[in-house]
């Protein structure tokens, strides 16, 4: 049974406030004086036909959504073909990421590919290299679907020094979580045979940046993927149709799209994006390297500078929280920079390596909120601030940056991204 | 045969369907490659050099294929156009406020050189470069960086494994130098007596928006 609505609002206002602002939103419980014509008078579409069942043989979100898309950040990369758009993450809910809103990141663009004309292959320390059509992918047995969350490794890495861009869109966007249908790499890598020597796995794409990085054969055998799907239909031209590399929990850039090859080998490759790139910088002037995993990280979508507050009284504090370790097995929320907590309601699916969607109904009196999400996966792992991460890392990292997000929420229902001490 | 033991045999014949065994078997699926496929395909070069092809090429052949192939992008001198990757100088500034990250200051290993040119270089001509013309590139990058003299000529024989930050790396130690991340019980309440803002976004103003053109906004981070 859920709380009674007093016993929450009491709850809340335990919490502490952060100082009562001024009541500039207006009350939502306005009794109407006029009848509304929405109501009493006959509209259009309840009058006239609308469009026939196959008006749209693929169909598109309506035309009063079209602020929901993919943005870009023009002055982060020199090139459009390498560079990086962000997820609407303020404009969903649920946890799975709508296909064609899933944040993309090439390094030498979009590649074509006839499915017809893709080639796999395995090759190295292998008893047998071999050449897969996807005729031949798509008939090998064992097939799964799996949800799992793909983060960038420099997903807030604009953030690393301050507080830099305003929206989660921006400051969170480089994720999407989706259902994948494939087949497990293991498959493969057993139908060629791999020498007892093989230790690492080279995966390389089929695009103009010829994309490669290095995988221990250990996570190869474990959980990756060879998929040729997502959310049920074919994988878009953006992710890697028609083939891609899962590897679920790790960084995005492992996730090779337009699969074209695997190679096994006895030590890493030392390929640019595992040297100069996705190398983490430290204070120290040395830097980590084979940083694969992404840490438990948690972001509120609703309100936050894109999505702010409309109105005072009941709203719905929500968000998405992930673990490149586990499982996510708790949010805590915070509106008050991080005095007071209080666990929020984990609600629909939620799975190793995917996203989790959290909920935090509360009562809203017009003051002002410093909002901030705290994740915690079944490793233990807690989220960290950004301030822990920083004297741990310095701000030359880049990559990684998986600190704990403030918004700020003035009286007006206005939000801001800033940093709290 | 009656109507029912037709269906029987039908039944029969459906429930046989060999279903495939366990998935360590093998299938048979996919064909035998070829050694000319695997060659076409892996160019891979390793830091201890195995995968590098036959060839040489020198600094100043190098100089003057940067020059037609390379420089719109990253300068005459590897210096960087624009927002185009810088690929020489940044000496001694990975502990400073802004490291300058070139080959020279921060790549740990030639093979990299070789192997990202020749699979990816030039942006928009990718596998474009003979081996020879790819030797004289990074033969003319490591020159940049004052690694090799002009007149030095690079080849499979004398290709040198380390730049200067070979050692700058380690693997990930994320579980023991950042163990105080796990917690068992985080703090709930009165966890800190003040809060204060120390940074906003929206002074910085670098976020995209309709309402106005801000391509020229200088952010003081950006991705690669």
């Amino acid at each position: 049974m859920s709380e009674p609505a007093t016993l929450s609002r009491r709850r809340l206002l335990n919490l502490g406030l952060a100082g009562a602002g001024a009541a500039a939103v207006a009350p939502t419980l306005a009794a109407a004086q006029t009848p509304d014509p929405l109501i009493v008078e006959r509209q259009e579409w309840t009058q006239y036909l609308g469009e026939g069942v196959n008006a749209k043989p693929y169909g598109v979100p309506s035309k009063f959504e079209k602020e929901v898309v993919r943005r870009e950040v023009e002055w982060l990369t020199a090139s459009r073909q390498s560079s990086v758009s962000f997820t609407p993450l303020h404009a969903l809910d649920g946890v799975i990421t709508p296909n064609g809103l899933c944040f993309v990141r090439h390094h030498g663009g979009e590649a074509e590919i006839d499915p017809a004309k893709h080639r796999f292959m395995i090759n190295g320390m292998v008893d047998k290299p071999l050449v897969f059509t996807m005729e031949d992918i798509k008939r090998m047995p064992g097939r799964v679907n799996r949800v799992y969350f793909l983060e960038c490794a420099a997903n807030s890495g604009m953030e690393w020094r301050g507080a830099q861009l305003n929206g989660c869109q921006f400051t969170h966007g480089m994720i999407h979580n989706v259902v994948y249908t494939g087949v497990p790499l293991k498959a493969f890598l057993n139908e060629a045979g791999v020498s007892p020597k093989g230790k690492w796995v080279l995966a390389e794409g089929a695009d103009a940046s010829v994309m490669t990085r290095s995988i221990p054969l250990e996570k190869a055998m474990d959980d990756c993927l060879v998929a040729w799907a997502m959310n049920g239909e074919a994988l878009r031209p953006e992710q890697g149709y028609p083939l891609r590399l899962v590897v679920p929990g790790w960084e995005g850039n492992m996730w090779i799209k337009w699969l074209r090859r695997v190679e096994i080998g006895d030590q890493p490759w030392a390929q640019r994006e595992e040297t100069s790139k996705y190398t983490d910088l430290l204070a120290d002037g040395r830097s980590r390297q084979h940083t694969f995993l992404m840490d438990a990280k948690s972001v509120v979508t609703n309100p936050s500078p894109q999505a702010p507050l409309k109105s005072k009284g009941p709203n719905v504090i929500s968000g998405v929280a992930w673990s490149g370790r586990g499982a996510i097995t708790r949010v805590d929320v915070s509106i008050d920079g991080g005095k007071n907590w209080r666990s929020a309601r984990i609600e629909g699916p939620t799975f190793p390596r995917a996203m989790a969607r959290f909920y935090a109904d509360f009562d809203w009196n017009g003051q002002e909120l410093l909002l901030q999400s705290r994740a915690m996966d079944d490793s233990g792992y807690v989220q960290p601030t950004k301030d822990e991460l920083r004297k741990v890392r310095g701000t030359n990292s880049i990559y990684h940056n998986n600190g704990i997000q403030t918004w700020l929420v003035r009286p007006d229902g206005s939000a801001e991204n800033v940093e709290v001490s | 045969m009656s109507k029912s033991a037709k269906a029987a045999a039908l039944f029969a014949v459906a429930l046989a369907i060999p279903f495939a065994a366990a998935a360590a078997e093998k299938t048979g699926l996919g064909r035998p490659a070829l050694p000319e496929e695997v060659k076409a395909w892996d160019i891979d070069v390793r830091p201890d050099g195995l995968g590098l092809p036959d060839g040489k090429g020198s600094v100043s052949e190098g100089e003057a294929l940067f020059q037609t192939k390379c420089s719109a992008c990253h300068g005459e001198f590897g210096e960087g156009a624009g927002r185009w990757p810088v690929l020489a100088g940044g000496k001694d500034s990975l502990k400073s406020d802004r490291p300058e990250k070139t080959v020279g200051s921060f790549w740990p290993n030639t093979s990299t050189v070789f192997d990202y040119v020749h699979r990816a270089m030039p942006f928009g001509d990718a596998l474009s470069l003979k081996p020879d013309e790819v030797y004289a590139l990074t033969a003319y990058i490591m020159n940049l960086n004052d690694l090799v003299p002009s007149d030095f000529v690079l080849s499979k024989d004398n290709f040198p494994k380390a730049l200067p930050n070979e050692k700058g790396f380690y693997d990930d130690d994320r579980e023991t130098t950042e163990k105080s991340f796990w917690k068992k019980d985080p703090c709930m309440t009165n966890c800190k007596e003040k809060v204060e803002i120390t940074g906003h976004a929206a002074i910085l103003d670098v976020t995209p928006d309709d309402q106005k053109d801000n391509k020229d906004e200088k952010p003081s981070a950006g991705v690669e």
